[in-house]
């Protein structure tokens, strides 16, 4: 049985539909995450796990217990805010202690559990500071403390991330990663930073408009996106429309108007007729100088329209003759730009037949 | 520091803060030396001050500084107890205004953002007619002729007791001061209540709080600060009020403010009067200090 299980939920405000006929189930030590841009319907979601805000229809079951009449104070699910939300006029040590005070645990055995959740989260001497006193990290890291000393069956974790610069930002993820497999509680993460629900999730669900695009590992989420929202959602890719001119088990011929013949692997459920998009992630198309003879199936002039150098890779954004663009990805292996293509090269582009993806209509 | 402050700054600094110190200056603390060297003479024959040199006039009285006057203080437990009683109103004052000035203040904050300012009009509406007009209508309120005095001692009948005189007691005295200083009450506790993180108290929830739990352990805490300004400017004001006690007190119930005043404008000794009103601010700002000294303590350990 699941820990977590989310059936068919709709949650309306007025005529607006936050949450839409969602079905979700997480399993004990799940690193679960909702990611979708803002407007999905994740925190909408998030806060009826917690319990501040209630299905108007469908079930949220936790160990199989419906959780609708149980107010968020006596659920076992513990929340880390956005902002954190520690009490101001409490120590670090307070704080912390808070859930354990509110469930009556002795004196004794507070002090203990407080200093044993600070040395989780490395800041065994931060127990007499307030929070004003404390960095963005820091803050972070007494909030994780402050959900986890209790052990809740399910802690929810909104954007927890969002408001820490991109370098502390990394820092957190591998803790974030470390710590939920130390203490073993099921995290369920909202987001909607598709780099951060990559690296830190076991599954990831794509929430877009109040449903549910598409549940996976973070893999297959990147590698195998059920359609275009997700497609382009999650990381970078290039779409082109195309018609489906033969389609085998093993593999798609497919038409790209004023382009040519693209052949990628074969999808079930797909026919000759169909109409979709071909879709290339920068890093699985090869660019080459014209002259190089053809290597794969796929092999497409163009000229580079412009390029973007972010220090480990530079992209180029190659224009075809059908007007398209495509991403290509080069990495800076040695210092510089490794390939010098300038604005207005002429260029091939190509790509194997068993990268990319068609996505159907 | 011992850079130089540009010329501009401080050209700034005194054009800003000139004019308030000179205000405080002439109306605040020669004022106040003045009253303390009154403090120290002789009352005249007909009012004012006795002379501070011999009068040519070798019949004329008492001259020069003297300290009779906080003799006189000091000679008699009356004025201490005038002293007691009118903390003990300033006190009961202050905490009926904050019990019941503490729900409405939270129900301002945390009601819809466009109905707050509405509201907090409505709570600063009455200041629009004057102070006195408003007392004498609570005098009217409580008068023997009051519809609400006759309800009461209709019910009192019934029930088989004497009537009750509401009006010159000294829960009169309490109505009209807890009524002129709620406002004093409501908006330094809703100013500090409406600054509160919502998110603080969903933390509290999902922790494990139930509603007094969170209350106390979350809202009471954080408001002390409101809680402490709002009964600063509720307790120091009605410790010096006169006109409230004289409207609804009738001549039995006489507090500080009254003696001052009647010291000032009725027997005519000033020097007297002028020492009641040292022993008076001495009095506030013990208060005041005591007070700035909890909330500093408050805040640095919940």
């Amino acid at each position: 049985m699941a820990l977590l299980e989310i059936r068919h939920v709709v949650r309306r405000f007025g005529d607006y539909t936050a949450v839409d006929n969602v079905s979700i189930s997480v399993e004990t030590g799940e690193f679960f995450t909702l990611l979708g841009p803002s407007g999905c319907g994740k925190t909408t979601l998030l806060r009826m796990i917690a319990g501040f805000d209630l299905p108007d229809s469908g079930q949220i079951l936790l160990d199989g217990r419906d959780m609708v009449g149980t107010p968020p104070e006596k659920r076992p699910v513990h929340t880390v805010f956005q902002t954190y939300a520690l009490f101001p006029h409490m120590t670090v040590a307070d704080n912390v202690a808070f859930p354990l005070r509110m469930g009556g645990r002795t004196q004794p055995e507070i002090r203990e559990r407080v200093q044993h959740a600070l040395d989780g989260v490395r800041l065994p001497d931060f127990a007499n500071r307030f929070p004003h006193e404390l960095s963005g990290g820091q803050k972070q890291r007494v909030a994780l403390a402050r959900g986890l000393v209790n052990r809740p069956r399910l802690l929810l974790l909104d954007e927890p991330l969002g408001a820490l610069d991109a370098k502390l930002r990394e820092e957190m993820q591998i803790e974030l990663i470390n710590l939920q497999k130390e203490v073993g509680i099921t995290f369920v993460f909202v987001t909607h930073a598709q780099d951060e629900a990559l690296a830190l999730s076991h599954r990831i669900a794509v929430m877009n408009r109040g449903r549910v695009e598409q549940i996976d590992e973070p893999s297959r989420i990147y590698g195998f996106p059920r359609n275009r929202f997700v497609a382009d959602f999650i990381g970078k890719i290039s779409m082109m429309e195309a018609r489906v001119v033969e389609a085998e088990p093993s593999r798609l011929r497919l038409e790209v108007a004023e382009l040519g013949e693209v052949v990628m692997a074969g999808r079930d459920g797909v026919k000759a007729g169909d109409r979709g998009v071909v879709a290339i992630r920068p890093e699985q198309v090869r660019i080459s100088r014209p002259a190089a003879p053809a290597e794969s199936e796929n092999h497409f002039p163009g000229r580079v329209h412009d390029f973007l150098y972010v220090g480990d890779v530079t992209t180029y954004i190659v224009e075809l003759s059908n007007g398209a663009r495509i991403e290509a990805l080069l990495p800076n292996a040695s210092p510089g730009r490794a390939t010098f293509f300038e604005v207005g090269d002429e260029v091939g582009v190509s790509w194997r037949h068993d990268t990319g993806i068609f996505l159907d209509d | 520091m011992t850079r130089d402050t540009p010329r501009s700054t401080r050209a700034a600094r005194l054009l800003t803060g000139g004019p308030p110190l000179l205000f405080l200056l002439v109306f605040f603390v020669i004022p106040s030396l003045i009253m303390v060297l009154t403090s120290f003479r002789f009352p005249g024959e007909f009012g004012g001050l006795a002379p501070v040199t011999a009068p040519a006039d070798q019949a004329a009285g008492e001259y020069g500084f003297t300290t009779e006057a906080y003799a006189f203080f000091f000679s008699d437990t009356l004025y201490a107890r005038v002293f007691l009683k009118s903390f003990g109103v300033a006190l009961a004052t202050t905490l009926a205004c904050l019990l019941m000035a503490y729900p409405l203040a939270l129900l301002i904050a945390r009601s819809e953002k466009r109905f707050r300012n509405l509201m907090v009009l409505l709570v600063i509406l009455p200041f629009a007619s004057n102070f006195l007009i408003r007392v004498y209508a609570w005098a009217i309120i409580l008068g023997p002729q009051s519809a609400l005095s006759r309800v009461a001692n209709t019910l009192l009948a019934l029930l088989g007791m004497e009537p009750a005189t509401l009006l010159f007691s000294p829960f009169a005295v309490l109505v009209g001061m807890v009524y002129v200083h709620l406002p004093f009450m409501i908006l330094p506790l809703y100013t500090n209540l409406e600054k509160h993180d919502p998110a603080l108290l969903d933390a509290a929830q999902d922790l494990g709080a139930r509603g007094w739990q969170r209350f106390w352990r979350v809202t009471w805490p954080l408001s002390l600060p409101g809680v402490f300004s709002g009964s600063a400017l509720v307790f120091i004001p009605v410790l010096g009020m006169f006109a409230v006690p004289d409207i609804l007190g009738g001549t039995r119930d006489i507090l500080i403010g009254n003696l001052i005043k009647d010291q000032f404008l009725g027997t005519r000794d000033w020097p007297f009067g002028s020492v009641l009103s040292i022993m008076l601010t001495l009095a506030v700002l013990s208060v005041a200090s005591l007070t700035a000294w909890f909330a500093r303590a408050a805040g640095r350990t919940p």
